[in-house]
């Protein structure tokens, strides 16, 4: 019987890795000296479950690191051991190493040992000192403490439940695995087996006694088993260093019967048993986790609604069959709200599906926040508020590593040291909270620490010194601050000696912007700052505006559009050879034709006669000429990608309610493709237009 | 007498290990070309389109099967074969086509359908070549079908844009 088991790999490494993520935040929990006995189990059920896994699946260079670390753990757990801030030290760098190795399996790569190997001499020496062994050894023999007379011999009795294979365990991938242990001899009963008319042919009725002659430990016989504990009755009690008559009188007293076996498992020591433990509880439990987590409450809606649909369907099919009376119409009409009614319901109950609680990106911060404040030597604490706020599971993904940077740079930049703290009469620890809550159909995340603010000096000098503004801009503190997300201002060696704050800042609000958010910050100098990122709820759907150019529908963001308007012909100034502005109250508007940027024929061209859509991205506003305005819609987002490839100035596509395909406008795109360009002064600059005209 | 069908018919009896094919042929300005039955999702008739802006002219646009944005490529154009206009006869056949890694969905239109042959690929013969069509790239070997030649398009090539 073999199966392919690189079937089950992806379950693996995904379990592993949730169960490293757990073990991670648990060893966070723990104080030493005030650890708490549950705590501590679920770290050893987790590291238990990668152990038993990795194991079946042949990863033995992580199943042979995880065994260390479990050992350590089982000896803290049943209290031989005391926890020190040592140990968790270790133990965390442990769970880094072994995401290494699994992360470098999954990717199906060798892994690289050396991290491993010195961490579990590190384990061994932990280990080596209680075992009073020979410590440090470095072949892989050592990892199993010896024990004085060497060589022991084990009877084990093992009577597997008859539905043993169903559970997918073989007995005889167990046997082979006691043979590796040492010296094995076997004896099979087969009185069980029933006649050929009953025999079930994927039951099991076969039972073994087995003597085992090894310098190995009972853990070891103990581990072999332990995954079929509960699908079978087994003894292991120990013979003594006995090899020889008393050997074969056992063998020849039992003439094996089921009850003779029973009696052999009574009488057996009580410290011989196979110890019950919550190790094989916890990993069924685990195997349960797939990937796709729903709360339950968000099907019961979904199937409640789709009842609801299923009424509405019944009705209008009902009314369709009758003939078409004035009455009828007026139902009909109720039933068609009442469908619209209960597909927009629909909609956002499965758009919830994949909402996922923040706490998933959250979860991570715990263990970044002591690594950087140990190294940093800083005292921090890290508050979490708005934890169950939930957020499309595209979004959460990208938000992490702006996420991250930014706290580090709180951690960094923005907390004093203790002395200073102390000498600006501050509390010593320092707070960091990341906060998440919902506004609007957005979701925001804040990233505030009571630290020392943004230096408005520093950083308006240099600005000036990066040409980023001129010496006499008179700029609000505000302003200044919103400098750090410039292009120019970064680059980590210029600015390291300067607050600090702005390094690779642009990089962050570009990503946050890659997904239709925006970040801010606001500060107050000896306070501390605040990082606001505000983003959609889902990257699915958009509000859009449709407007028509041409023959061509195509859909604006609502997000981007600040105004429409008619454009004010005297008003309107040409720049160059061929860009129209448009004087907006105090400011000039380019005004983009999209019908030539787009290259279509048989728009409206002169400018009276047509509108002009407002928009902002990135801090420009642009005026794009569209023929009509057409109305408003949710509209669900298509790639356009999957089927053929990036189109400049367009973002994606969507089909409206007629069945047509419908463009969705890029903003930052269309700006590009245009040839406008942003430096880093609110300047417009208008460079040539050559790209546009060769299209 | 023979048909061609009864002959490949027979063929493919006596030569069912070989590495018989399915193809389904179509008419483009007389001549007419093979794909691989098992690439083609659909066929639909021509229907309006959603253009795509500076797309080069052979895309004649994006439209949506069921959900999906499917772009639609004019075979003439993609030949250079002067364009004639759409009729009731025009088809659009919706493929599925392996580029590189990926597999893309992808339409073409077409003059007609035509048939369906078994062909075994081995008998494919080269396309010559002094052939002075601009299209010769987009065909990766030729067959007879009894008195017919039938010009098996090479997809990949074809759809890579």
């Amino acid at each position: 019987m073999s199966i392919d088991l690189s079937q089950f790999f992806e379950v693996f490494f995904e379990e592993s890795f949730e169960g490293l993520d757990a073990m991670e935040a648990e060893l966070l929990n723990l104080v030493p000296g005030e650890e708490d006995l549950e705590t501590i189990n679920t770290i050893f059920r987790a590291a238990h479950s990668i152990k038993g896994g990795s194991g079946t699946f042949g990863f033995t260079s992580v199943a042979d690191f995880t065994h260390v670390l479990e050992t350590l753990l089982d000896q803290i757990r049943e209290g031989s051991r005391d926890l020190t801030a040592e140990h968790v030290n270790l133990l965390l760098k442990s769970v880094d190493c072994l995401r290494a190795l699994l992360r470098s399996l999954q990717a199906e790569q060798q892994p690289d040992l050396a991290e491993a190997d010195e961490l579990r001499i590190k384990f061994e020496e932990i280990l080596g000192m209680r075992a009073a062994t020979k410590a440090a050894a470095s072949d892989t023999d050592s990892e199993e403490p010896v024990t004085e007379s060497s060589r022991n011999t084990f009877q084990i009795d093992f009577k597997p439940h008859h539905h043993l294979f169903k559970t997918g365990n073989e007995p005889l991938y167990m046997i082979s695995e006691l043979a590796e242990l040492g010296d094995l001899e076997t004896q099979a009963f087969q009185d069980d087996v029933p006649d050929i008319t009953d025999f079930a042919p994927e039951e099991c009725f076969l039972s073994w006694r087995f003597f085992l002659t090894t310098d190995k430990e009972q853990s070891c016989i103990e581990e072999i088993f332990e995954w079929v504990e509960d699908d079978a009755d087994i003894t292991i009690t120990l013979c003594g260093g006995l090899f020889g008559d008393e050997l074969e009188e056992t063998k020849v007293a039992q003439a094996a019967t089921d009850t003779e076996i029973k009696e052999a498992e009574t009488a057996a020591k009580p410290t011989a048993e196979v110890k019950k433990s919550a190790p094989v509880k916890s990993a069924a439990a685990n195997t349960e986790s797939t990937s796709i987590r729903v709360g339950i409450d968000k099907v019961d809606s979904l199937i409640n609604m789709v009842g609801e649909l299923v009424i509405t369907q019944a009705m209008l099919s009902q009314l369709g069959e009758q003939e078409i009376t004035e009455a009828t119409i007026a139902s009909l009409q109720e039933g068609l709200a009442q469908l619209a009614h209960n597909t927009r319901d629909l909609q956002e109950n499965v758009m919830r599906i994949r909402m996922l609680p923040i706490s998933f990106v959250f979860s991570r911060f715990p263990r970044l926040v002591r690594d950087i404040s140990q190294k940093l030597d800083k005292q921090v604490e890290l508050k979490l508020l708005g934890e169950q706020t939930e957020l499309d599971k595209t979004v959460m993904e990208k938000i992490s590593d702006p996420m991250v940077h930014l706290v580090r740079n709180s951690l960094d930049h923005g907390l004093e040291t203790v002395e200073k703290r102390v000498a600006a009469g501050k509390d010593p620890v320092g707070t960091v909270t990341l906060n998440a809550f919902h506004q609007g159909g957005n979701i925001v995340i804040e990233i505030m620490d009571d630290g020392q603010g943004l230096n408005t000096t520093k950083i308006r000098e240099k600005a000036i010194k990066n040409g980023l503004i001129s010496e006499s801009d008179d700029l609000s503190d505000n302003e200044i601050n919103e400098l750090i997300f410039l292009p120019g201002f970064s680059t980590a060696d210029q600015v390291s000696d300067l607050s600090g704050r702005g390094v690779g800042m642009d990089v962050v609000r570009r990503n946050i912007e890659a997904l239709s958010g925006s970040v801010e910050v606001s500060s107050a100098p000896g306070v501390g700052s605040t990082f606001t990122i505000r983003l959609p709820l889902t990257l699915a759907i958009l509000d859009g505006q449709l407007v028509r150019i041409a023959e061509h529908t195509y859909i604006i963001p609502l997000i981007s559009i600040i105004e429409s308007l008619q454009i004010d012909i005297s008003k309107v100034s040409r720049v160059g050879k061929d860009l129209d502005v448009l004087r907006l109250r105090d400011e000039y508007i380019p005004i983009l034709r999209l019908y030539t940027i787009f290259n279509h024929q048989g728009a409206i061209e002169t400018l009276d006669k047509t509108l002009l859509v407002v928009v902002e991205s990135d801090n420009q506003k642009v005026g794009l000429l569209v023929d009509d305005l057409l109305s408003q819609q949710q509209v669900v987002i298509k790639s356009l990608e999957a089927n053929y490839q990036k189109v400049d100035g367009v973002s994606g596509a969507t089909i409206l309610g007629d069945g047509r395909v419908s463009l969705i406008v890029d903003i930052s795109g269309l700006i590009k493709l245009s040839g406008l360009k942003k430096p880093g002064s609110q300047e417009l600059i208008i460079e040539s237009k050559a790209s546009l005209e060769a299209s | 007498m023979i048909t061609p069908q009864d002959d490949l018919h027979n063929k493919l009896t006596l030569e069912q290990d070989q590495d018989v094919k399915q193809f389904l042929t179509f008419i483009m300005a007389d001549e007419e070309y093979g794909v691989d039955i098992l690439t083609v999702q659909e066929i639909r008739s021509w229907e309006e389109i959603t253009v795509i802006p500076n797309a080069p002219d052979f895309v004649k646009g994006v439209i949506n099967l069921r959900g999906t944005i499917v772009p639609i490529i004019d075979l003439r154009r993609r030949f250079a074969i002067p364009a004639i206009e759409y009729g009731p006869l025009t088809v659009v056949i919706v493929l599925k086509v392996k580029l590189e890694s990926t597999s893309k969905i992808m339409g073409i239109v077409v003059d007609a359908v035509s048939d369906v042959y078994s062909i075994a690929e081995h008998e494919a013969k080269a396309v010559p070549h002094l052939s002075d069509s601009e299209h010769a790239q987009f065909v990766a070997g030729l067959v007879n079908v009894g008195e017919k030649m039938v010009a098996l398009l090479d997809l990949e090539k074809t759809m890579d844009i």
